[in-house]
Formats: structure tokens, sequence, C-alpha cells
């Protein structure tokens, strides 16, 4: 069996466009409004759920024939939550201001409805390899949105990218686009941009 | 043999070995990574109380070497004693109250005559970003402290450093526009933690 078949590269496009988990089917949102108000965390929040959506996929498609029928959200459960914990202690100890900046939302990760969705409908039914790939293409789509609203949000709220002042201007101050309403409107911007040139019915 | 995965037995088995097996993972992940955390910890309470004397944007090792060589903890007033560079003794109070959604909490910076506030510097673990987050966001903000009186001229009796909406004199800084709640929180804090220190504050 081919590593890069045409139903494995599915497994890794789809979620990129056709089954894009934000813009199509509109999942993860609340994450995804709370965490962009900058760049910085906004890139780590994304990174955190690709590499979580990764691993919980490929763990439960090596499990998913011994996990009984009767438990199995509890057990995908226990996956994400040990794995989520993990991250969230390595972020601490690694990079404490942004842990500190995402604050409630890794652990929230675990709600994260992208992962429950993506376990429940792909890694139950699928071998390790094609579940990582989706995990992956669920994680980057996910990462995507969330780097294109905080970008924005960052720009146009406080002038600047990453931390470095790009307006150098004191008074460069956009509270709206701090608040978290924003990132909704933001956020159907670009579903509506997706929409109207990127999406193709199947 | 095909293993029934719908029984009693197999799934009280399962989840048994998967709880334990788990437990031992995230265990020994903490432990391991419980040093650097406490390590980041210490660094980021350093980092604010330099904030508070006015040495903002420093790099992780300069923070560290400058608390090292600058500032010494009173354990027995609780009070963060510092010397700057050019000799001034300065007096840095840790306060703590509840803010809107949360703990807030301050570093207040003093002059060694124990009245004038020298800096400030404020956290917050969950006010509204771009309203209540402000006081932790602001440096301008912060910086309205600078030379403000913690006593009102002649009375040493009650602390006058508070915040007060559209006040800016002496002892009141101007609140954050949008964020009453915070700021009369902080005005609280101010009053409440500071009135702890009065012993401390009226000693020669």
């Amino acid at each position: 069996m081919a590593l890069f078949s045409k139903q494995n590269k599915e497994a890794f496009t789809n979620p990129l466009n056709l089954d894009h988990p934000i813009l199509v089917q509109v999942l993860g949102i609340c994450s995804a409004l709370a965490v962009t108000s900058q760049l910085k965390p906004a890139i780590v929040m994304g990174l955190a759920v690709t590499v979580i959506t990764a691993f919980a996929n490929v763990i439960i498609s090596i499990l998913r024939n011994t996990i009984p029928t009767r438990i199995r959200i509890v057990v995908q459960l226990v996956v994400v939550a040990a794995l989520v914990t993990i991250v969230s202690q390595i972020l601490k100890a690694f990079v404490y201001d942004v842990s500190v900046q995402l604050s409630v939302y890794v652990g929230l990760i675990i709600t994260n409805c992208i992962l429950m969705g993506r376990l429940e409908a792909f890694a139950m039914q699928n071998k390790p390899w094609p579940s990582f790939l989706d995990g992956v293409g669920n994680g980057i789509g996910y990462a995507m949105i969330l780097i294109i609203v905080g970008a924005v949000r960052e720009f146009f709220g406080r002038g600047s990218l990453l931390g470095f002042q790009i307006i150098d201007c004191k008074d460069f101050n956009n509270g709206m686009m701090t608040m978290p309403a924003m990132a909704l409107i933001l956020v159907g911007i670009v579903i509506w941009v997706h929409r109207a040139y990127f999406y193709k019915e199947k | 043999m095909k293993l029934n995965t719908n029984s009693n037995a197999y799934i009280i088995i399962y989840s048994a070995v998967m709880v334990l097996i788990v437990a031992f993972l995230l265990a020994f992940v903490s432990q391991t990574l419980k040093p650097m955390q406490d390590a980041n910890v210490a660094l980021d309470t350093e980092k604010q109380i330099l904030n508070s004397l006015n040495l903002r944007g420093l790099s992780d090792e300069e923070a560290h070497a400058t608390y090292e060589k600058n500032v010494k903890y009173n354990e027995a007033d609780n009070v963060y004693e510092c010397t700057l560079e050019n000799g001034d003794v300065k007096y840095v109070l840790p306060l703590k109250g509840q803010g809107m959604w949360g703990g807030i909490s301050c570093f207040l910076a003093i002059n060694s005559d124990k009245n004038t506030v020298y800096g400030a510097y404020f956290n917050h673990e969950s006010e509204t970003a771009g309203l209540g987050a402000e006081i932790k966001d602001n440096a301008d903000w912060q910086a309205k402290f600078q030379g403000k009186k913690i006593f009102a001229d002649g009375d040493n009796t009650k602390i006058a450093l508070s915040v007060v909406k559209a006040v800016n004199d002496e002892t009141t800084v101007d609140a954050v526009t949008g964020a009453t709640v915070t700021s009369t929180a902080v005005s609280k804090m101010l009053q409440d933690q500071l009135t702890k220190y009065m012993d401390f504050l009226l000693s020669e």
C-alpha cells in the first residue's frame, strides 16, 4: 500500500478545503475566538491542536479494535485529556509567557469539538497512517484560520505583528479589534471569502 | 479465540489498565518538568518586581542578574528591599485583590520615605482583554502611579492612594476607561492591602 495513495492524500487535503473544520463544519469556534487577539498565542494554539489531534488520532486508531464500544467516548476522552495535560505541562516549562496568555484555553482543547469529531468519525474506522494525516490536516486547517485572524487582529488592534511594532504610533490602539466580538466577525468574513472563491460543492 | 470486547469483565479490566498507564505517564511528565516550571514562575515574579521598579523590557538573563544583585526579600515585613544602581533604596510591596473575573495582584514600589510611589506593576488572572486587562498591558497607565503619595498631606491614619474616575491629583490615579469594576477593584486592593502594611509604612 502506497504511503501517499489517493485516499491518503484526500485524508490530508479534505480538511484543508472541502471538509474544513472551521470554515465548513464550523467546529472549534470558541477557542478560535478567544486566543486570536495576538499572533503568537494563535500560532502556539494552532500547533498544540495539530499535535494533539494527530497523536490522539493515531493512538485511537491503533486501539480501535480493542476499545469496547460502550465506553469508546470515555477512552477517547482519556487519551485526549492525557495528551492535553502533557502539552500544557510542556508549554509551562518551555514557553511560560505563552502558556500564561493561553491560560485555560490549552486545557479546553479537551472539549474542542474538532478532536472528538475526528476521533469518532475517522480514527475509529481507519488505520493509523491515514488517521495521522487526517489529524494533521484538520490541525493545520484550524491553525490556518487562527493565524489569519490572529495576524489581522494584532496588526489592526495594536499595530504590531508577533510583538514587533510595525506602525510606530503611541496611540495606535484599536480596542475594537482586541475584543472577542471582532474575531467572530473576522471568522465570518473568512468563511464568506472561502465560500465565494475556494469552495466547490461536491 | 476471539475476545468479547463487550463483556463487563473486559470493560472493567480495560478501563483499569488504561487509567493506570495514563496515571503513571502523567505523574512522570509532571515530575520531570516541575523544576523548569518552578524556575519559570520564580523568574516571572522577579520580572514583575523589576517592572514595578521601572526596569522594564529586560531579557530573562538580565532580569535574573539584576534581581539577584539588587533585590532582597525581607520576610518579617513581607517587603522586597531594593538598592538601585545609583544607591537609592526602594521598597516593593506585594499586594493581592479580587478583580472582576479573577484575582488581581500588584507590586508597588515606594521611595525610602515610605510615602511616595516610585513605580507600580499590576497583574491579573482573567480580566477582559482591552478593558480590565489594561491594568497589566498599559504601561502608560501604570506610569501614572509614579510620584503619587500613599498618605494625604499630614494625615497618617488612613491610606489615601486610590483609583478614582476622572480625578488625577496627588493621591489619586484616573481609572481605566471602560473598566470601572476592575478600576474599583484596584482601588480596593490598594486601600485594604496597604492598611496591612501600616506598621511598616509608619516605622522609621
